[in-house]
């Protein structure tokens, strides 16, 4: 017995320094030359990586002179991986941020400015949707997006023909959605629910559909133009947003708080017949979910059109400059040309930041990506000054209503308070 | 006095439900597709192997499974050695500055890893062993927990067992060897079981110390195809859980005889 | 000084014998010397040096994710984190996290560790039945319980069925830090059970053959022999049961409560989630540098406080 142990450890030893000596020799295949090495890094998801790597590949046999190196993290700790980097000195050149990161990246130094001479303001704000004015600060554009998404409503079409709804038209206004929710939901005899009409999440989408949905929506505003006041609670439109969003696990009991755990598993396993949801999900779903009869609509609204959006945009870390930097600049014109636009949304269902691709008819006529690329023109995407924070002060104003039985009147109140103490913390210091 | 006989069992069968619930819930999830993940049944309705086809095709699993395994017992080994040492020098011997030593040692126990990242991210990076094997496994080779661990039994050791060894002209290291170690034989499997976990179990610094796929270690590996952005494919993590486990299963079923079997005891009368 | 007894030093003063002792000496301080020599050089080096390095940063301001300067600024990060309601309230979690959380796991671990010695088959069985949890992913293990919890979870099925209404659990501040507490000691009892398992095997076997021999009773043999004996078990295992549980909790508060941050309402969170996402969400490292200098101070003392009062000397 003890023998064999000590072959086992023998064994292990020896597979350890095979498996160093290998990997030694890796780490010392470095080019020599004129050959520019540009690093890049984006979050782990498939379908990204993978066509990142074909793009890489068409991108260095066009400019033979720079090599692209792609480095992937898990999305839970990637904040975490750029920052344990800094003070080593070492990361990316380039790197693909949550548009909502972007402004505390601003502010603490790590980006620089995109070069006007190749990405002229003019250009941008022509041919983009405006939505990517969110990472435009102190009057640059700091980043910029080959794609991005937007809310819209996902519904199944098999448990709408169950309540005798008409699966082919979804509900489109606010008072509608309400009546489908309340047709859609099911409880049992000791009152809970069994399917929720609508997934209430607000973790997950839920706070983005409250603030760049229906606020706007309702004909208010939650920042003032220039991004330093919250005016949400001027007026009474965004209360009664607010109000709205609440009434579904309030007054109409269709919505919970964690349902089968969250909306997309909810949805997924159509425990819940409604979602808010994004067009990153519909991947998700093919794989997933191939047999989910589901179908996709715009977000149902109110006074005025709106939805909410989201970006992975680019950005050149501060340190980089002279050749490496131009490489680095070649490196993102080629990320936001049309051709590599129309490849992402192929590949990974991420809808063109350019308003001349993304509006081409092969496109907006898509049963699954046209709802969304419609909401594109109105859509919003909400500058965060801090997005886990501010995502967290808007459960935080739920929870009140819905654990502590506060008025809304009262916790909304709050949430503006605190909201706007995290943009007076944010511009003090700039 | 034959129900007297029955009823630790009867507790103990009462609190294995307990503890295996959940541990059968996930294994049962991950031979489900993704739809059925809900479903009340302990036996899969629609059996799949697909989740853990995903999870094999898609990832360099044999590789990752060898480098947490290589990984797991260097640690397990320099942890054994040095803790037990350390520990016994604590324990039986009186030296200037020992008390200082043991809190010292005690005390690195005591500063979330979370936060040690940074610092040793930095010094990775500076002497090059970002992205090695040394670098995932350099911070664990020795623990505070093991010396504190064998400390505490080393205490237990009577003097006179050690004074006899040495009147008989042992020297110091074979005294620790053949002495010190059969009598606290049941830390040291525990120590060396701890231990091996802990690391195959490690995550978050063996993530950060890596950027190449082939070095990753199993539960970092695991964590790339299974989380997303604002979800989780919970089908894929109940299947990597299940992966990882088993052999951790195994690794304890033979060591958990040796906490029993400690070497039975010499010279005491 | 030293391991040899003072009479037999007395006894003999031949000069061979003092001899041999010089010996001895040299022989034991190279033992020492070379023994401690690698295990100093890692603590102060990998251990010690990256501690003061985060120490040094609870003083200055430091943003993550900017290259510096990082200016020394006192006890500003100190007097943000004690106005910081959210970071009094995570103390007073972790407070009743360590309470509630370590008393529970030592005597749940401590009684199956008895039974499973009491008991002569299927101990193995057993063993790797109660240890399953320790090894099982927490992340995994906490979906798991979110769908055993939830509203629609079979606990709640139970309860409707026996008459009862349902309850929130995760989704209740007043509720969820319990049934996260009750989650650690589910999946930290086999560890507790291996570290009795390895104490009550040290006990020797004889003691109680001379108990039994006094004709003491079951009873008396548990409070005069196991429990004695068992002290140095028992100390390490609170004092580490304590550190362990500060450090796990992040895993299971982050996996369990219902937002990912310590919700509802802040009811679940701890210094170390606060501590990660001031250092990772916020990239405030200075002020969680500051929040891991308490947090030290605070282990520290209850540590020695723990050594002090629950370590005694026993004549075997």
């Amino acid at each position: 017995m003890l023998k064999n142990w000590r072959a086992l450890l023998y064994l292990c030893l020896v597979a350890l320094i095979l498996a160093a000596c290998s990997d030694s020799e890796e780490g010392t295949e470095e080019e020599e030359g004129d050959v520019i090495t540009l690093e890049y890094w984006q979050y782990a998801f498939d379908a990204k990586v993978d066509l990142m790597d074909e793009l890489i590949e068409e991108f260095e046999s066009e400019n033979p002179g720079i090599k692209v190196e792609q480095t992937n993290f898990p999305y839970d700790q990637y904040n975490e991986q750029v920052a344990v980097q800094v003070p080593a000195g070492n990361g990316p050149d380039i790197i693909n941020l949550f548009y909502g990161w972007v402004p505390m990246y601003v502010d603490s130094g790590y980006l620089q400015p995109l070069p006007q001479d190749a990405f002229p303001h003019e250009e941008i704000e022509d041919e983009f949707f405006p939505l990517v004015e969110a990472t435009k600060l102190d009057g640059e554009y700091w980043t910029i997006p080959t794609a991005v998404r937007t809310l819209a409503l996902l519904y199944n079409k098999d448990l709408f023909e169950e309540a005798g709804l008409d699966p082919d038209s979804p509900p489109e206004t606010w008072d509608e959605l309400e009546e489908y929710a309340l047709e859609l939901t099911k409880s049992d005899d000791s009152g809970r629910l069994e399917q929720s009409g609508l997934a209430w999440e607000p973790a997950q989408q839920g706070h983005h559909w409250l603030r760049d949905g229906l606020t706007i929506q309702n004909g208010g505003q939650v920042l003032s133009d220039d991004r330093r006041e919250v005016v949400w609670g001027e007026g009474d439109a965004g209360l009664e947003a607010f109000k709205y969003w609440l009434s579904f696990p309030t007054d109409l009991n269709t919505s919970e708080v964690g349902f089968f755990t969250d909306d997309v598993t909810a949805f997924m396993t159509e425990k819940a017949a409604m979602n808010i949801d994004g067009s990153f999900r519909i991947g998700t779903l093919q794989k997933d979910a191939p047999d989910l009869n589901y179908g996709v609509a715009p977000m149902p609204g109110k006074d005025e059109k709106s939805t909410g959006a989201s970006f992975w945009t680019n950005g050149i870390t501060a340190d980089v400059e002279g050749e490496k930097l131009d490489a680095a600049v070649k490196f993102l014109e080629f990320l936001t040309s049309k051709e590599v636009m129309e490849k992402w949304l192929d590949g990974t269902g991420e809808l063109p930041a350019r308003e001349d691709v993304a509006m081409q008819d092969k496109f907006t006529e898509d049963e699954i990506y046209g709802p969304f690329i419609e909401s594109l023109p109105f859509a919003n995407a909400h500058f965060f000054v801090d997005e886990t924070k501010e995502r967290d002060l808007v459960i935080d104003a739920a929870d009140r209503v819905l654990l502590e039985g506060m008025s809304p009147e009262e916790s909304f109140e709050i949430l503006v308070e605190e909201t706007q103490a995290l943009f007076n913390e944010y511009w003090s210091e700039r | 006095m034959k129900f007297g006989k029955s009823l630790p069992y009867i507790a103990l069968i009462i609190g294995s439900i307990i503890m295996l619930f959940p541990f059968i819930w996930m294994l049962s999830t991950s031979f489900k597709a993704p739809m059925d993940i809900f479903s009340l049944d302990i036996i899969p309705k629609n059996p799949t192997i697909e989740n853990y086809l995903t999870i094999f095709e898609e990832s360099l699993f044999l590789r990752w499974f060898l480098n947490s395994l290589i990984i797991a017992v260097i640690t397990t080994i320099s942890v054994a050695f040095f803790d037990s040492l350390v520990g016994y020098i604590i324990a039986k011997f009186d030296f200037v500055g020992r008390g200082v030593l043991f809190l010292l040692i005690l005390s690195t126990l005591m500063v979330p890893t979370e936060m040690l990242i940074i610092p040793w991210y930095l010094m990775s990076s500076e002497l090059g062993w970002t992205n090695t094997f040394w670098g995932i496994l350099f911070p664990g080779l020795m623990t505070g927990f093991g010396v504190f661990l064998m400390k505490q039994f080393m205490e237990q050791i009577p003097d006179d067992l050690l004074n006899a060894a040495r009147v008989d002209g042992m020297s110091e290291f074979g005294i620790f060897f053949k002495v010190a170690i059969p009598q606290v034989w049941p830390a040291l499997s525990a120590l060396g079981i701890f231990t091996f976990l802990s690391n195959w179990n490690a995550f978050l610094w063996p993530l950060i110390v890596i950027e190449s796929p082939k070095l990753r270690t199993l539960p970092v590996g695991l964590s790339f195809f299974s989380s997303g952005e604002a979800e989780s494919q919970w089908h894929l993590i109940m299947t990597g859980a299940a992966i990882s486990v088993i052999p951790l299963i195994i690794v304890f079923f033979i060591l958990q005889k040796h906490i029993i079997k400690g070497i039975t005891l010499t010279g005491m009368k | 000084m030293g391991a040899l007894k003072k009479e037999s030093e007395q006894k003999q003063s031949s000069s061979k014998f003092n001899k041999l002792l010089s010996n001895y000496k040299f022989q034991r301080n190279v033992f020492i010397i070379s023994a401690l020599l690698l295990p100093i050089i890692f603590y102060l080096g990998i251990r010690l040096l990256p501690t003061l390095y985060t120490f040094n940063i609870g003083f200055r301001d430091w943003n993550l994710l900017s290259a510096g300067p990082h200016p020394f600024i006192g006890l500003d990060n100190f007097i943000a984190l004690f106005n910081d309601s959210v970071f009094i309230k995570s103390v007073v979690n972790t407070m009743i996290y360590i309470v509630l959380g370590v008393t529970g796991q030592l005597l749940f671990g401590m009684i199956v560790a008895l039974l499973l010695h009491k008991i002569n088959r299927f101990v193995g069985i057993f063993r790797v039945i109660y240890f399953i949890p320790y090894v099982t992913s927490i992340v995994a293990i906490s979906w798991v319980f979110q769908w055993i919890l939830m509203k629609n979870g079979v606990i709640n099925d139970l309860l409707v069925m026996i008459g009862l209404s349902p309850q929130p659990f995760l989704n209740s501040p007043d509720q969820a830090i319990y049934l996260i507490i009750g989650a650690m000691i589910w999946q930290s009892i086999g560890f507790q059970m291996v570290l009795f398992l390895a104490g009550l095997e040290n006990i020797p076997e004889m003691l109680y053959e001379a108990a039994d021999i006094d004709g003491a009773s079951g009873w008396q043999k548990f409070w005069k022999i196991t429990v004695p004996l068992l002290n140095p078990t028992i100390v390490f295992s609170a004092v580490i049961g304590t550190i362990n549980f500060i450090q796990i909790s992040f895993t299971q508060v982050v996996n369990m409560s219902v937002n990912g941050a310590g919700g509802p309402l802040n009811s679940t969170t701890s210094v170390v989630v606060y501590i990660y996402q001031l250092a990772f969400n916020q990239f405030d490292l200075g002020m969680a540098s500051a929040a891991t200098v308490l947090l030290f101070l605070f282990i520290l003392a209850l540590t020695v406080f723990q050594l002090k009062v629950l370590t005694r000397k026993f004549d075997y």
